[in-house]
């Protein structure tokens, strides 16, 4: 009897949660992955504050452009920032929302969280083939006092396409000059060695199940799986540990204004503690809405989290936007777009 | 006056009858045509939106083994020989694993326990692929990784062909791995259909044999296989399908790598796995995207290939 009060109480409480969802204003998105985790939790924080409902698929970069393209949602999300040309033509406007770092991973046996140093060069000829044992003389010499053994360093990528990917070929494209002529730079690439594996968490699994495996994975992905993360050395030629202040290090050295578009680079940027693999994440609006009631609504979210979103960020370890380009951001939307 | 009636009520449902038959045969034509239809208009909108990709790079799109979306430069021929040998691994590990279950239920097994064991590989049938997935990923994988492969690799080096065909690293992904994978997906398809084929050979026929003192190894061999061999093979080719369009499970453990493997412990990838992958990067109008329909295409081809030949080879004996 017990047992079934409860049950009537849950179908009618999840009943009234239906009623509320739907009397609620709804705003739709789709897009980027990467920042994915950030507005699922900015969505419930919003709607219990201001009753805006998010409604947001993160079916991948390249599928929000096309969705907002489209206009079958209210705003699309990308990783890469959108050629200028595309915006022009689909009538958008972009501005970024967050940022975040991506962070190699390691299973050495007897090597520690953060206590493996590597370059962007290194990461590059690993993923490149031409290191391939971990005891290799290039990596002995940055890690003295480390205890490296003779095993084969085993690379793990990701298989779908990424703004991950993007973010890390980016990278490496910026460091190594013969990385950006035989791969370059996109959501996937055509890799030279190693094995693919599905999302942030399969490249975090596989890494954890091979020993000498080596990934790349968002930094939340890092912790929240308790993988050794290695240290890097920025462009000042200080090794420097994934943290929430190297990448605000890295945000606040970025050249906002240098492109249109609010399209920063934050790879490699300048500054003693800058961590070298950083990106921002972007949202993209249509000039033209149909219903300019529901872009309006998405700029009241986005204006929400952008005051108040910073604490939800940090605790999933992505950066908050630095003041001036949450100010600009919010200037460009008032010029640009009517709601 | 009732007579009348009578006959004119005959009339009617005889009436009734007759349009009752057309509107079934329509029904039915209308079925079947759509079937015909539906599987035309599929493979032209394949072969439309792949088009751009077969006119961009040819006949070389079946060859080529590159697949390089930064230089836009896409070929197939890395996914087609993953499909192609992973499925013929997956059927000769499980065909005849399958022909021993069949067996053991139709001839051997005690009755209690036919039941018992046909429901469980009917269940088996039923599974989500995404489980055989993630099972595969998080229980086989690290298996192989550890174990058996480095077992492998070290009893084969040494030996000429065996050394290349297992060689390392030991990721525990890979073709192998798929293989094995598919196997197990294909098995229960297999073994079902096989054993309801042998079920119905007449006793008579079984019996027969027996009574000349045949064994019941000969009576499988003589009798039971030669009166279902259509229908076995026809299970087989039902696995081989499956085998060949399987997404999820493969995407999991083959490690996704567009490189040829000499080695079957070699990272690969499929048709199937490939376009799930790069699907929602892949921007409309590009020509990754027409690339990765144009492959939809060639799986929609090599299906039409295996049915051709599973025909062929069931046409001079059935042709009597």
């Amino acid at each position: 009897m017990n047992r079934l009060t409860s049950l009537l109480g849950a179908a009618v409480a999840s009943l009234a949660l239906f009623a509320g969802a739907a009397s609620a204003q709804q705003i739709t998105g789709a897009g980027a992955t990467f920042p994915a985790p950030v507005y699922t939790k900015w969505g419930e924080a919003v709607k219990a504050a201001i009753g805006i409902q998010l409604n947001y698929q993160a079916i991948g970069s390249g599928g929000g452009i096309n969705q907002i393209t489209n206009r079958t949602v209210d705003f699309g999300a990308t990783d890469a920032p959108m050629p200028n040309d595309r915006i022009a033509s689909g009538n958008i406007v972009q501005v970024p929302t967050v940022i975040g770092g991506v962070v190699p991973i390691v299973n050495i046996p007897g090597v520690a969280d953060d206590a493996l140093k590597l370059t962007g060069e290194l990461l590059a000829e690993i993923y490149l083939g031409k290191i391939t044992k971990w005891n290799d003389t290039k990596i002995v010499e940055l890690n003295r006092g480390v205890a490296l053994p003779n095993l084969a360093i085993a690379p793990a990528y990701r298989a779908d396409g990424s703004g991950t990917t993007f973010v890390f070929t980016s990278y490496l494209s910026a460091v190594s000059p013969e990385w950006k002529e035989k791969v370059g730079a996109a959501t996937s690439v055509k890799w030279v060695v190693g094995n693919g594996a599905r999302g942030n968490d399969g490249v975090a699994a596989t890494v954890r199940q091979v020993r000498g495996g080596i990934g790349y994975v968002e930094s939340a992905f890092a912790t929240q799986n308790k993988l050794s993360a290695t240290q890097l050395r920025n462009r000042a030629g200080q090794f420097v540990a994934a943290s929430l202040d190297s990448f605000s290090a890295a945000a606040d050295n970025g050249d906002w204004s240098a492109n249109p578009n609010f399209a920063v680079n934050l790879i490699d940027t300048q500054g003693a503690t800058s961590w070298p693999i950083v990106s921002a994440t972007f949202i993209l609006l249509p000039k033209d809405a149909k219903d300019e009631s529901r872009t309006a609504n998405v700029l009241k979210f986005f204006d929400w989290a952008y005051t108040n979103g910073d604490k939800i960020a940090r605790e999933l370890e992505y950066v908050p936007l630095p003041q001036k380009v949450k100010d600009a951001a919010r200037a460009t939307w008032r010029a640009q777009l009517k709601y | 006056m009732s007579q009348t009636a009578l006959s004119a009520h005959q009339l009617t449902s005889r009436k009734s009858r007759l349009s009752g038959d057309a509107i079934f045969a329509g029904a039915a034509l209308v079925s079947g045509v759509f079937v015909l239809l539906l599987l035309g208009a599929i493979i032209l909108s394949l072969f439309i939106g792949g088009w751009p990709a077969f006119h961009a790079f040819g006949l070389s799109f079946v060859t080529n083994v590159d697949w390089d979306p930064v230089q836009d430069v896409f070929g197939a021929a890395v996914s087609i020989y993953g499909t192609v040998l992973t499925s013929i691994i997956a059927l000769v590990i499980a065909v005849p694993l399958a022909f021993g279950v069949a067996f053991y239920l139709t001839e051997v097994a005690p009755t209690w326990l036919r039941r018992p064991v046909g429901t469980a590989i009917e269940l088996l049938a039923a599974v989500p692929s995404i489980i055989y997935g993630m099972w595969g990923f998080y229980v086989i994988v690290p298996l192989m990784s550890q174990t058996i492969q480095p077992a492998v690799i070290e009893t084969f080096e040494g030996i000429p062909v065996l050394e290349t065909l297992f060689a390392g690293p030991p990721f525990g992904t890979g073709l192998f791995t798929a293989s094995l994978i598919l196997a197990v997906m294909v098995l229960p398809f297999i073994a079902a259909t096989m054993r309801d084929v042998f079920l119905t050979v007449p006793p008579v026929f079984k019996e027969s044999a027996y009574g000349v003192g045949a064994t019941t190894w000969e009576v499988m061999r003589s009798i039971v296989i030669p009166y279902t061999r259509i229908s076995v093979v026809g299970g087989i080719m039902l696995g081989l399908g499956r085998a060949l369009g399987e997404t999820m499970a493969v995407t999991f453990v083959i490690g996704n790598t567009n490189r040829i493997a000499t080695s079957l412990f070699g990272p690969g990838n499929t048709i199937a796995s490939i376009v799930a992958l790069e699907f929602p990067e892949s921007p409309a109008g590009s020509l990754k995207l027409a690339s990765l329909l144009a492959l939809g295409f060639i799986l929609f081809v090599i299906s039409f290939i295996v049915l051709a030949i599973s025909r062929v080879l069931l046409k001079p004996r059935t042709g009597g």
